[in-house]
């Protein structure tokens, strides 16, 4: 008699295996996504990984960029990431924290949330454009770090809206109350609560802007990098060589470039995003340890 | 002791309240005087939150919820207060679920003096201890003060909620079913220590035991579906007949 009632029928041995099935359909397409990532790393690494040295990092390139190194590109790349985050940051972590914790829900407020998908929508190459027109030629910044990384802040903004906005609504809406309850302003409750429980979803959206800072390069081409410039920049009115455009350059615009250079340039710049994103995602990890409820 | 004569903290006039033309409470007249506690009793869904959001002006907060009528705090119309964020520091509120703030419990309940401009590490302390004492949690926690309130246990948290509310020093303190997550002896701790407050602040306690309110209320009022059905002096309301007979067949028990 219990043996009855407690074996499986028919019906519960096919609802089993379909959940089998489909949990390895899931597994087989999540482990799909690591492949290219693998694939890339370890082209790069084998074709590129002979030229790798400390030379290599910190001298210019020699005899037409077939020789040398990649200083002034490697260091072009952290002006511009980093001009373009002092920009993005806190331009998009205002926009966040109005988005989320001030703005009314009216059409206004719409319009403006409609942009920011827009925004996120347009090619790199008509931001490049835009950029051209807006600041190397209207304001007159001319082809400059200024004129790139101002460039590349507005190409970014909508991730770091986006992400920053959402690390805001992750905070329970009680908490928010519990302090209005005793007589917090908004920004008193935004500063004390919201915003020390949002910061490792704000670095996340950070993260990404970084990542994809440092690798564009259409946007940066008409507005402040260089093919080569014997020159390091001294300011950010000057113009810089770039990893990415660099990539370009030798892989397709200069004859006589040995097989690995290319490669070793790409694991740089691949490189150079994997570090600054374990160094934030430490960090991240660090906040994130000290669970909060 | 609270008498005809006390002054009136609280008074409301044809109060209603409604969420987007769905009407929650209405019809509600009553005041409240300094140093009484004021005791409001009835089922779910009559209306008891909303009526005490509408006091501290939380519907600024909510765009949805449409406030008629008039509250005056202290003889003065609360939507005409100028600054609502003095009006609101003035007023303790508890509501049911427990919100430990996710920083220590000192700053839990140091949060509030520190927003007054109280910045002395030594009057915050005294301050912090003399909330947390008050509200039942002292010994529990004075040896952790630097645990994260939203990482204590529920009953920990609503007392630690009700600190903080202390912790504003209010004229006016609101609770709203504060013993729905702390445990027997420690609500009677906590009534209590109600007890003594009184003396100091007016106290609005919304029960859904009713026995609280006949162990704590000067007075009592009764809300059922959006409607103030009575209110009586506490005693009246228990031993006597109420006037009303849905009074009568919710405070015996017969329904809610």
């Amino acid at each position: 008699m219990n043996n009855q009632m407690f074996a499986a029928t028919q019906l519960n041995q096919k609802n089993q295996r379909t959940e089998k099935l489909v949990q390895l359909l899931f597994i087989l397409m999540a482990s799909l996504l690591i492949l290219p990532v693998l694939v890339i790393l370890a082209t790069l690494v084998v074709k590129g990984g002979s030229i790798l040295s400390i030379d290599f990092l910190f001298t210019d390139p020699t005899n037409g960029m077939t020789e040398g190194g990649i200083f002034p590109a490697l260091l072009g790349t952290i002006w511009l990431v980093a001009v373009a985050l002092i920009i993005s940051v806190p331009l998009g972590i205002a926009a966040a924290i109005y988005l989320s914790e001030y703005a009314p829900d009216n059409w206004f407020t719409r319009l403006i949330n409609l942009a920011i998908i827009n925004l996120a929508g347009v090619p790199s190459i008509v931001h490049a454009l835009f950029g051209l027109g807006a600041f190397v030629v209207f304001f007159g910044f001319g082809t400059s770090i200024l004129s790139a990384s101002l460039t590349l802040a507005i190409m970014t903004l909508p991730v770091v809206i986006v992400s920053t906005r959402e690390a805001l609504q992750a905070v329970p809406h009680s908490f928010r109350e519990a302090c209005w309850n005793m007589g917090a302003t908004r920004w008193q409750t935004i500063r004390r609560v919201v915003l020390p429980n949002a910061v490792s979803g704000i670095l996340t959206g950070i993260i990404l802007e970084v990542s994809r800072t440092a690798g564009e390069t259409a946007p940066i081409m008409f507005t402040g990098a260089v093919f080569f410039s014997p020159f390091l920049p001294q300011g950010i009115m000057d113009q810089t060589m770039a990893m990415s455009l660099h990539l370009f350059v030798v892989s397709t615009q200069v004859p006589g470039v040995p097989e690995n250079l290319p490669y070793g340039v790409a694991l740089v710049l691949i490189g150079m995003v994997l570090l600054m994103n374990s160094v934030s995602i430490a960090f991240r990890m660090h906040l994130r340890g000290k669970k909060k409820w | 002791m609270v008498t005809e004569a006390s002054p009136i903290k609280l008074e409301i006039k044809d109060l209603a309240v409604s969420y987007g033309g769905q009407t929650a409470i209405s019809g509600v007249n009553l005041s409240i005087r300094e140093h009484e506690i004021f005791g409001i009793i009835g089922p779910a869904n009559a209306g008891k939150t909303s009526f005490l959001k509408a006091i501290n002006r939380m519907d600024m907060f909510d765009t949805n919820m449409q406030v008629e009528g008039n509250v005056l705090f202290n003889g003065q119309d609360v939507r005409k207060w100028r600054n609502v964020y003095a009006l609101r520091s003035r007023i303790g509120v508890v509501f049911p679920l427990p919100v430990g703030l996710p920083m220590s419990v000192y700053d839990n309940v140091a949060l509030s003096p520190q927003l007054r401009g109280i910045k002395e590490k030594a009057e915050l302390d005294v301050i912090v201890e003399r909330c947390l004492t008050r509200a039942a949690l002292w010994d529990e926690v004075k040896d952790r003060l630097d645990t994260l309130g939203s990482l204590l246990s529920g009953g920990q948290q609503q007392r630690l909620t009700i600190a903080r509310a202390l912790s504003q020093e209010p004229e006016l303190l609101i609770l709203d079913e504060f013993s729905i997550a702390v445990d027997p002896v420690t609500t009677m701790r906590i009534e209590d220590v109600l007890k003594e407050l009184k003396s100091e602040m007016t106290i609005i306690l919304v029960t859904n035991l009713v026995q609280q309110a006949r162990r704590l209320a000067d007075r009592t009022a009764f809300f059922l579906d959006g409607e103030c059905v009575e209110i009586a002096e506490t005693e009246a309301l228990f031993t006597r007949q109420a006037s009303d007979s849905r009074t009568r067949d919710y405070v015996e028990g017969r329904f809610g």
